[in-house]
């Protein structure tokens, strides 16, 4: 007689509480990747770069070997230590501020050049680390500290749709957008980031998961209200789904 | 030992090779591009070897951040704007203990500027260059063959030190083709790394990071840093001296300067006059006890640079007020000749008197 165990902390994720807030996306993406990077044995060859921002932090959580990139340079950093180590699971975790803004560039040319790389893109529309200002991703209309009374287009620009433009990259070979707003997205982005990381191991090109995520902290809503921001508001702009599966050889 | 003719820049690229670096990122710019070139045919020859031409000079520092953390022995190459461009990167590098090596072939500048040769970066070069409190170790070399040797001892400097560390040339030396010898034989084993990140086999997960929230974690790597630092100017301090024996006044320059300066000095010696060259081959740690020493016996120093005036300052710093020193400055690329620079110390020389 004894208990079976049939739920703890993934073997890839350090005992240490997150420091996220209170229904934060982070926290269940951690947690995701870790259990994807179990699930595929791949703890021991894996290299993660965290970003500037939030998940800056990264580092205390994830079991594995994580080297920091200044802010918006992941997919360069990433990119020199993939050619340099060939046969290990390189991934970036970078936020939409660090990816469609200050980092576009790195992003696109690594997607251009087909580089074996891994990007999990948390999108939440909103410069989250900083205290709200508005991100590339801000929809319009979206209150944030620097578009008070709203993300408006003939001042800010439109949200930019960075995955549809990567997949416009011949190097690119699997692109989905996903989001963690109820156990069945939740359960879609962990199959999302399991293919992105077999799209690498196969050596078929950069690998991208934007994953849609709130931010209850910064929307100044509860987490129940911000989640349902993100299914209602966030969704129509970028819509969830593959969009770009290229086919072997 | 065999001697090929080679520009500064290829001889630059191929020492490179020959010290074990196996990784070059770089964006095209004006004069250096020829290391570039040669990194890009060579890292395609030799085994494991990895050359991208970065979309930018802020992706290609990223990019040897990377392949630093990965524990490859890695260059880069630019010249002033980009690198300008690749501080932040230096910044990090120099934070995250990351060894690297990275050449600034000089433009006149500052902004574009032009593409002749200048010594505009001295301060840039030695005074970290980015943000933050840190220095990176500076080498200038004054001939082709000076660039092969001071670029094999730039890689075993980072690594030792686990710190970036310039050569900091111009468009003369960069396209200048002289005779040169590579190093035959072993080179030094480089310092094993136990800090890579490789993947945790076998080991516990390892990570490689800057940002320290608590003050006192932070402080406690600016100092560690800074002890850093002085070991590096405790051993690491080069020069060259060149008759000081009875000089009366001494001409301290670097690099392309220092080769017109010591030109000049062979004439007016022929003369008569008795001057010496003290030229800094590590601009940081910057030779300040040499400088003081002679100050002993010679009264006047003559400063020349290709700028208007920045090493004047450490040359200053190091006399602390003892002797006297002038300033002789050609900005924006203009290239004297020997006979120009003789005259320009003759003149110094007998206005102080010093027959």
């Amino acid at each position: 007689m004894g208990f079976k165990k049939v739920f703890s902390r993934p073997h890839s994720l350090k005992d240490a509480p997150f420091h996220y807030c209170p229904g934060c996306g982070h926290s269940i993406i951690h947690r995701l990747v870790a259990e994807v990077i179990d699930e595929m044995g791949i703890q021991e060859k894996t290299i993660g770069v965290p970003p500037a921002g939030c998940a800056v932090l990264a580092y205390n959580y994830f079991d594995v070997d994580m080297g920091e990139a200044p802010h918006g340079r992941g997919a360069a950093v990433a990119t020199g230590l993939k050619r340099v180590l060939p046969d290990r699971m390189v991934f970036t975790y970078q936020g939409d501020g660090d990816i469609a803004a200050i980092g576009t560039a790195e992003t696109i040319h690594a997607a251009n050049r087909g580089e074996r790389i891994t990007v999990l893109f948390i999108n939440n529309g909103v410069y989250g680390m900083t205290g709200g200002q508005m991100a590339p991703t801000t929809i319009l209309g979206q209150e944030t500290t620097t578009t008070p009374g709203g993300r408006e287009q003939v001042r800010d620009g439109f949200p930019l749709n960075l995955s549809e433009m990567l997949a416009l990259t011949k190097g690119s070979a699997y692109i989905e957008r996903t989001a963690v707003t109820n156990p069945k997205n939740i359960m879609r982005t962990k199959k999302a980031i399991e293919k992105a990381f077999r799209v690498q191991m196969e050596g078929l090109g950069f690998s991208l998961v934007e994953i849609l995520s709130p931010c209850p902290t910064n929307l100044k809503l509860r987490p129940a209200d911000a989640w349902k921001w993100v299914e209602e508001k966030m969704v129509e702009i970028f819509p969830l789904g593959v969009i770009k599966a290229a086919k072997k050889g | 030992m065999n001697k090929k003719l080679m520009s500064g820049n290829h001889a630059i690229g191929e020492a490179a090779i020959r010290a074990g670096c196996r990784c070059y990122f770089g964006y095209p710019i004006t004069p250096q591009n020829e290391i570039a070139e040669h990194m890009a045919r060579r890292l395609n020859e030799v085994e494991g070897g990895v050359f991208i031409q970065a979309e930018s000079e802020l992706a290609g520092i990223n990019m040897v951040i990377g392949a630093s953390m990965a524990g490859a022995r890695v260059m880069t190459s630019s010249s002033s704007p980009g690198i300008s461009l690749k501080q932040e990167g230096i910044s990090f590098l120099c934070a995250l203990e990351l060894p690297a090596v990275i050449v600034n072939m000089t433009r006149g500048g500052p902004g574009l500027g032009n593409i002749a040769p200048a010594q505009s970066d001295y301060f840039q070069a030695t005074r970290g260059g980015g943000h933050g409190d840190y220095r990176t170790i500076v080498l200038a070399p004054s001939t082709v063959q000076e660039s092969v040797d001071l670029t094999v001892e730039a890689f075993q400097l980072a690594d030792t030190y686990r710190i970036a560390t310039l050569i900091l040339g111009d468009g003369m030396l960069g396209q200048m083709m002289e005779p040169v010898a590579f190093p035959d034989g072993k080179l030094p084993k480089p310092p094993v790394k136990d800090w890579t990140l490789t993947g945790a086999k076998g080991r516990p997960s390892r990570f490689i990071r800057s940002l320290l929230l608590d003050p006192v974690v932070e402080e406690e790597l600016n100092w560690k840093l800074a002890r850093k630092h002085e070991r590096i100017a405790a051993h690491e301090v080069r020069y060259e001296a060149y008759r000081l024996e009875d000089a009366k006044m001494v001409v301290v320059a670097f690099g392309s300067a220092a080769r017109i300066a010591k030109g000049a000095i062979k004439r007016t010696r022929e003369e008569g006059l008795k001057v010496g060259l003290l030229r800094p081959i590590t601009l940081w740690p910057f030779p300040h006890k040499i400088i003081k020493d002679v100050a002993k016996k010679v009264g006047h120093f003559l400063v020349f640079e290709m700028n208007t005036g920045q090493m004047v300052e450490d040359v200053r710093l190091a006399l602390g007020g003892k002797g006297e020193v002038s300033f002789y400055g050609r900005p924006g690329g203009v290239v004297i000749t020997p006979l120009e620079m003789s005259r320009v110390i003759s003149s110094r020389y007998y206005q102080k008197g010093l027959k």
